[in-house]
């Protein structure tokens, strides 16, 4: 089965879940203005795994930032299942961000001087989750990641590729229909990079849509889908 | 997200710089402090005090000789001489009075064996002791009979006799000297520093004069001391004939009156002391913006991340104005507890009665509270607007 092939099947049978419209994006630094982006477009469909891929300075990052709302273009039309972003306020902006996305970071994923497991736990805090069910869930994503035995230990105590797989667990939590993962394996050797895509590999099995942003090839050959980004363009998709 | 959430959150973040944390309280610990030790030492001796004027008597009436002078001491002594016998006899007729008396007092010197003690000496009537409720450590009172009498007899105070005759020294029969006329000692009081002889004798034998100093007007009730004070106060006014309270020539003191002026003394200090105290709970109230603005700036990366997991604007500001105020709510109940342990020492040092009232307690807890409110807003405020991307770059 050919990747050209996956994905038309998606796109006729799933809906589209993230759409960039000419998105531009601009950085103002005292007189100087940057363009980062400098009009995209592209449509995700739900379950679909991307990999961006670009030279450093590229305009990925900016990317999967307006993408997890997380900041704004400065002009464009990015629709979030099909609604405009600029509709949702800033409270139902944390709401997506804590239901419909979960992020895992190349670094700083974790609150320092707090347990794994209430890291685990604190995007339920935010969403509202009854506080009896927090534990148990927390533990079952941990668990997914190999790392129920870790759960009460503080977060500057474990590994940073223990990190990430904590990340990973805490983007679940909230059973989110996207992943957005910025250069995820950035920091970790080549087999523990490998076991982590791993599991983005299973989670997109189970249906979670998963952008990843990498800058190595073996890396990206996880997904079905790669854009490349060039000088705030995309370059090419596939 | 629950307060208790919030609670052990803000406790968690506090531990993790224990010393920075009991910094930060320091202004509130000690603002609190001083609101609870000058409250409570505050009414502790306005208590005092009051129980010490009440047990003087809060049925008694004290007529003063002369023009409205107010303050302790303001007529003794005094040369006014229009408070005469017939005063007397005058306002005992009045209704609700159980009895009245004149009353005469002089400073004197009085020597034994060649000890000299310079004294009040008032000159009394039998019903004095009642009065007054004084008790005798020795002999006896001043009789009816005395006072008739114009006898040379004394009844001294037992600090006076301290003073002269030494620490427990027996002194019923002994003789002393004042004005140069010697006076049998007949009793001692316990708690006075002051001498006692029948009010013929000083009026007579060592002041020569016809008058008295003050009239004291004992009431049947203390429910009746402002209806009396004014019944006593139109007779005097007729008798003498003065159209215009505003020229009496005698002023009425009632304990009441005292407890009252005084109140109002503490009230005014305490008022004052207080403002000392809120300016360092100001200056408490501005360290704890300066700290919570660092811990803001300190933790930005982590306000960036918790926005990325689905925290909202409120969610941030609570978490921050919580911690806030835990801090100042810690400081406010160490510094309660710091100023009631203080209150307790000092109290037992300037033997006055111990009291922490409820009042000041609660006042604790919400000023505190109130602190951590006030100055923990605007830090947590710019903590919650904090764009998220921004957050999260920040280096
Ligand atoms: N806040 C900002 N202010 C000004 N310029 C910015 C800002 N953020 C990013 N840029 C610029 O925008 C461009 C794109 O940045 P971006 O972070 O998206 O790159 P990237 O593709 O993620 O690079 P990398 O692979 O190094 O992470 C860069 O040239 C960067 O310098
Ligand atoms: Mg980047």
């Amino acid at each position: 089965m050919s990747k050209t092939i996956k994905k038309a099947n998606k796109k006729t049978t799933r809906k589209t879940i993230i759409s960039f419209r000419n998105i531009h994006k601009s950085y103002q630094t005292g007189p100087i203005t940057y363009e980062a982006l400098k009009g995209v477009s592209f449509d995700i469909v739900q379950g679909e795994f991307v990999a961006i891929t670009g030279p450093s300075g590229s305009g990925k990052s900016t990317m999967m930032n307006i993408i997890g709302a997380l900041d704004l273009a400065t002009s464009g039309e990015y629709y979030l299942r099909e609604r405009l972003i600029d509709a949702y306020d800033d409270d139902e902006l944390s709401e997506i961000r804590n239901r419909d996305i979960g992020f895992i970071f190349q670094s700083f994923n974790l609150l320092a001087r707090t347990s794994v497991l209430k890291n685990v736990e604190r995007p339920m805090m935010y969403g509202k989750v009854p506080k009896a069910a927090r534990e148990a869930k927390a533990l079952e994503c941990l668990d997914l990641v190999g790392l129920k035995d870790k759960a009460n230990n503080m977060s500057n105590h474990i590994s940073g590729g223990q990190i990430q797989r904590v990340a990973i667990a805490r983007s679940l939590v909230m059973n989110p229909a996207i992943l957005l993962a910025d250069e995820p394996t950035g920091n970790l050797d080549t087999k523990t990079a490998h076991e982590i895509m791993g599991f983005f590999k299973e989670l997109n099995k189970q249906g979670h849509t998963i952008i990843l942003i990498t800058h190595e090839d073996d890396i990206a050959a996880f997904a079905s889908r790669v854009i490349k980004v060039k000088d705030g363009l995309i370059e090419s998709d596939k | 997200m629950e307060f208790i959430e919030l609670f052990i959150l803000a406790i968690n973040a506090l531990r993790t710089n224990v010393v920075r944390t009991v910094l930060t309280m320091l202004g509130v610990i000690i603002g609190i402090a001083s609101v609870i030790i000058i409250m409570s030492l505050g009414s502790g001796a306005t208590q005092s005090i009051v129980g010490e004027i009440s047990s003087f008597g809060a049925n008694i009436l004290t007529v003063q000789a002369g023009r409205n002078v107010r303050g302790p001491g303001g007529g003794g002594g005094s040369t006014v001489d229009t408070l005469v016998e017939d005063d007397v006899k005058a306002l005992a007729l009045l209704p609700n009075i159980t009895s009245v008396a004149g009353l005469v007092s002089t400073n004197k010197q009085i020597t034994y064996d060649g000890t000299a003690v310079q004294s009040s000496i008032s000159g009394v009537e039998e019903t004095y002791a009642q009065i007054h409720e004084l008790s005798l450590s020795q002999g006896s009172f001043i009789s009816e009979s005395q006072v008739a009498t114009r006898s040379k007899v004394v009844v001294l105070g037992d600090q006076l006799v301290e003073d002269i005759f030494g620490v427990d020294a027996q002194v019923v029969g002994e003789s002393v000297r004042i004005d140069g006329k010697s006076f049998r000692i007949i009793g001692v009081i316990t708690d006075s520093s002051s001498a006692l002889a029948p009010l013929s004798t000083v009026q007579k034998v060592i002041l020569s004069q016809n008058y008295f100093n003050s009239i004291e007007v004992l009431v049947d009730d203390s429910e009746l001391v402002t209806s009396a004070e004014t019944a006593v106060s139109d007779t005097l006014l007729l008798r003498h004939e003065i159209n215009n309270v505003n020229d009496a020539d005698f002023s009425i003191r009632s304990a009441q009156e005292m407890i009252d002026s005084i109140s109002s003394v503490t009230g005014t200090l305490s008022a004052m002391l207080a403002g000392i105290a809120a300016i360092s709970l100001l200056v408490g109230g501005i360290g704890i913006m300066n700290i919570m603005l660092v811990t803001v700036t300190e933790r930005t990366r982590e306000i960036g991340l918790l926005k990325a997991i689905g925290a909202k604007q409120r969610d941030i500001l609570w978490q921050f104005l919580i911690e806030a105020v835990v801090v100042t709510l810690m400081g406010g109940l160490i510094g309660l507890s710091l100023g009631v342990l203080v209150t307790f020492v000092a109290t037992k040092f300037l033997s006055i009665p111990f009291v922490v009232s409820l009042s000041s307690i609660l006042l604790a807890i919400g000023v505190s509270t109130g602190v951590g409110i006030v100055f923990g807003y605007y830090p947590a405020k710019k903590a919650a607007a904090l764009q998220p991307i921004d957050a999260l770059r920040y280096e």
